[in-house]
């Protein structure tokens, strides 16, 4: 039992570390936009097809 | 009928043949516009937008007059949305209308991407804002807006910028707040299981002594830094003298926490650190909803649709020069050519015209501006150049009358004083009340026990499903509202809903699509069809910027039309195929011309040399869903009205087709807003839902307002809630869901009063052990939560109808 004395302390170190890194996140913009940025990797992927060859698609 | 339009899911008409070859296809387009749109976006290599797309575009709007950009070279107007960026770049803050999701941010950022000069573009999806840092030496702002708009899309200088940062910020202090309170309850609840199994012993231990201490540990930021916002509500509202909600919260958080912190500090009593948090949580949770739905609600209206533009062409002596519009100033000469907004009052010098007033005072039909004929700021030049002498500008034009008007009749608006805070202030009262009795009876019976028995009852009938009874019934329908496609802007639109005893709706642009159509043809000669009829008359009016050539647009460019001459107020001329054509009012088309058809809406006759073709009938057309609305409403028991500033008989027709039996024709803003003032002090309560400028005054003064999407600017940020798809039908189920919505906040409020009217004199008795007041409390704050939840599965509509919606959910973050 004597362990809860140093465990907990460390818990709560990590609670407070975790909380600077969500108000990183919060100031930084992470939670800015929420919709758009989980979707634009699949857009620049897709990209390199059709734009890098653009006259193709236009006869 | 063919497959819709492939860029904007609008029907195609038939007889329209305009199509794009997209990603080896070819696709049908319903007009002009997205054909060009379409092209542009194809011509750039980005049609994989059309496959990453979740939703459709927005219609574009019809072709604009070509230099219109140019006044935001200007530096005097660049310097209100351009600013400084590292050495010699800067960058454009730009809001752009008719994103829809996450494939447009792509689509604009890799078109501007393409321009020279430009060297970094962000978009934000959620509040349709767009940075653009560009190298000023390749490159000037107004190729940005040009850019922007052959790809369909609606951009405006973001000036309302400071705004916007205060949102921002107030948004990720909720959020920063919200993740405190978070992981703080977590870790607290952690600890108290273990206080819990701990605790009833009597005599505190070694080790409930330490977890006590670190709880307080992790509670005091929540306190401190969470449940600040409530603090500091309370003592604005204790210093104007009036009881709302925030006081018992921040009584019970204060109290609760003080008592803990004692009992930490000397070993004695009990600690209710979980019951703190969770509680601050919670309620954080649902303000947070709440305010995400109106800041959505602010940044959709962010002023899309400027009122009067940023520039005005001034004559010095023959040169024309264009001046920033605050720079006008009494009897400056003006040339307005034909599309360009009024950007002040004055008197027409040169020229006749056409002026579209509609946005000020609800008429549909084109006004004759003749020598000597006033002009008015806000309204649109029609079809052919004027030269204006300006006779009062800024503050003294008609248009900031209007905007006084608007700002009186909001002073006058009917109150509504939240329920909750109703029963906050005898609430509040009681329990104190109680709380001090309690002690006094105690301290003549057993001093050593009064003080935790006045605690035990502040904490046990802890408001905490009180306070949280509202606000969760309310973000739980707000959310609700948002996929039916109703954005709520103001927090009372709930609690007025149900009350609503008379709808009244605006004509144009409400009731109606607010877009001429083609009602009718009727042919004079044989060997003509109404396709060719179509044709001819969309090649005379591919020129204009008259109203209603907005009828004849999808077909235009079947044919070509050449010498077109505009006869202002009158009509149209051109030949096409060596054959000349006349489209216009009769006694113009023909010499003796025959008496019009009968029918409803505005007829034109086209005719060639050799005499009259065919009557064409023009008129606005009833939104589809205006019809069921109505009589949805009625089934409801509301009655329903139309109020139109519009003098013409159409408002008796339109009024007829829609099933509405009371209406009024001709009325101005001021008109209007007498009426609604009469019916309310009839005892009505008023729901008002209308979209031109004319319409503000009411809107503002109204119980409950609703604006449409395609409103004026002012009109949206006056009104309760926006409209997004035009669906009338979303109505009839909001109202619906309000008044659910209020069953439900006074099943929450009679489940936490009976709560405490158990509680409280258990408490009072010494009677309630600390974990069996925890218990309860989290227990009876649960059932109130998950009762409002219910609302958020409220019946969805059928199918179809939420086309936008979706995109405007505020994605959360917690």
């Amino acid at each position: 039992m004597d362990s809860l004395y140093f465990l907990i302390p460390i818990a709560v170190v990590f609670v407070a570390l975790a909380t600077k890194v969500f108000f990183w996140a919060v100031n930084n913009g992470q939670y800015d936009d929420l919709e758009t940025e989980g979707r634009r990797i699949l857009f620049e992927d897709d990209l390199q097809g059709p734009s890098s060859e653009p006259g193709e698609k236009e006869q | 009928m063919t497959s819709p339009c492939y860029h904007c899911g609008l029907p195609v008409p038939a007889g329209s043949n305009h199509t794009v070859v997209i990603e080896g296809t070819s696709r049908s387009m319903c007009c002009p516009g997205c054909e060009a749109v379409a092209s542009a976006i194809v011509s750039g290599g980005l049609d994989g937008f059309y496959r990453y797309r979740e939703k459709q575009s927005d219609r574009p709007e019809q072709s604009q007059p070509q230099d219109r950009w140019g006044a935001y070279d200007l530096p005097e107007v660049q310097q209100q949305f351009v600013h400084d960026w590292d050495g010699e770049a800067k960058m454009a803050a730009l809001l752009i209308g008719g994103i829809t999701c996450a494939a447009c941010v792509w689509l604009i950022e890799k078109h501007l991407g393409q321009l020279t000069g430009i060297e970094k573009v962000s978009v934000n999806a959620s509040t349709q804002r767009a940075q653009v840092v560009f190298d000023p030496e390749q490159i000037q702002p107004s190729d940005l807006f040009e850019a922007l708009e052959r790809i369909g899309y609606r951009p405006a200088p973001a000036t309302a910028a400071n705004r916007e940062s205060v949102i921002q910020s107030e948004h990720r202090a909720a959020l920063r707040r919200l993740g405190v309170a978070g992981l703080g309850t977590m870790q607290v609840m952690m600890f108290a299981i273990a206080l819990y199994f701990g605790a009833g012993s009597g005599d505190v231990g070694e080790f409930e002594r330490y977890f006590r201490w670190v709880s307080l540990l992790v509670a005091t930021p929540v306190v401190f830094y969470a449940a600040r916002p409530f603090f500091s509500a309370a003592l604005r509202s204790l210093r104007a003298r009036h009881l709302n909600m925030d006081v018992p919260v921040s009584l019970a958080i204060g109290l609760a926490y003080g008592a803990s912190f004692y009992a930490t500090v000397f070993g004695t009593g009990e600690v209710y650190f979980e019951s703190i948090s969770m509680f601050t949580f919670f309620l954080l949770l649902g303000r947070t909803v709440e305010m995400r739905a109106r800041h959505r609600a602010g940044l959709a209206s962010g002023g899309l649709a400027q009122l009067l533009p940023m520039t005005a062409a001034k004559f010095a002596g023959d040169e024309i020069t264009h001046i920033p519009v605050a720079a006008l100033t009494e009897g400056d000469r003006i040339l307005l050519r034909p599309g360009d907004t009024v950007p002040a009052d004055g008197e027409v010098l040169e020229g006749e015209s056409g002026v579209d007033e509609s946005l000020l005072s609800g008429e549909s039909a084109l006004q004759q501006k003749a020598m000597g004929s006033p002009v008015y700021a806000g309204s649109v030049n029609g079809d052919s150049s004027l030269t204006v002498r300006v006779v009062a500008a800024g503050r003294s034009t008609r248009l900031s009358a209007i905007e006084r008007l608007v700002e009186r009749a909001q002073l006058d608006k009917p109150s509504q004083v939240a329920l909750a805070d109703r029963v906050a202030g005898i609430f509040v009262g009681v329990v104190l009340l109680a709380a001090l009795g309690a002690f006094a009876v105690w301290w003549q019976l057993d001093p050593s026990r009064a003080f935790w028995v006045a605690l035990s009852v502040l904490v046990v009938t802890c408001p905490c499903a009180l306070s949280l009874a509202t606000p969760a019934a309310l973000a739980s329908a707000t959310l609700r509202l948002q996929e039916l496609g109703l954005l709520v802007a103001g927090g009372s639109l709930l609690e007025t809903l149900p009350q609503i005893s008379r709808v009244v709706f605006d004509k144009t642009g409400t009731l109606t699509r607010g877009e001429p159509r083609i009602l009718q043809i009727n042919l004079i000669r044989d060997d003509w069809t109404e396709q060719r009829v179509k044709d001819v008359a969309a090649a005379l009016e591919s020129q204009t910027h008259h109203p209603l050539a907005r009828a004849f647009r999808s077909w235009r460019g079947n044919l070509a039309a050449s010498q077109l001459k505009v006869h202002t107020g009158r009509g149209l001329e051109g030949h096409i195929d060596d054959v000349r054509y006349r489209l216009g009012r009769a006694d113009f088309a023909v010499s003796k011309p025959e008496k019009a058809p009968e029918g409803e809406g505005q007829w034109l006759l086209l005719a060639d040399d050799r005499g009259a073709v065919a009557w064409i009938a023009l008129g606005d057309k009833l939104r589809e869903s205006a019809p069921q609305a109505v009589e949805q409403l009625g089934r409801m028991g509301l009655s329903v009205e139309l109020l139109s500033g519009d003098q013409s008989g159409e408002v008796q027709r339109l009024a007829s087709e829609a099933g509405i039996a009371h209406f009024r024709a001709g009325a101005s803003p001021e008109d209007k807003l007498t009426h609604m003032r009469q019916l309310q002090s009839q005892g009505e309560a008023v729901l008002m839902v209308g979209d031109g400028l004319n319409d503000v005054p009411v809107l503002s003064g109204a119980d409950a307002s609703v604006a449409m999407m395609s409103a004026a600017d002012l009109a949206q940020s006056r009104a309760d809630a926006i409209l997004l798809n035009g669906d009338l039908q979303v109505l009839a189920q909001s109202v619906e869901l309000a008044r659910k919505c209020r069953r439900v906040v006074r099943q929450n409020l009679a489940w936490a009063l009976g709560y405490n009217a158990i509680a409280l004199p258990l408490a009072v008795c010494g009677l309630v052990p600390p974990w069996a007041a925890a218990i309860g409390m989290s227990l009876s704050s649960l059932v109130v939560v998950v009762n409002a939840l219910r609302l958020s599965r409220a019946k969805s509509p059928e199918g179809g109808i939420a086309r936008r919606a979706p995109d405007l959910q505020p994605g959360f973050a917690d």
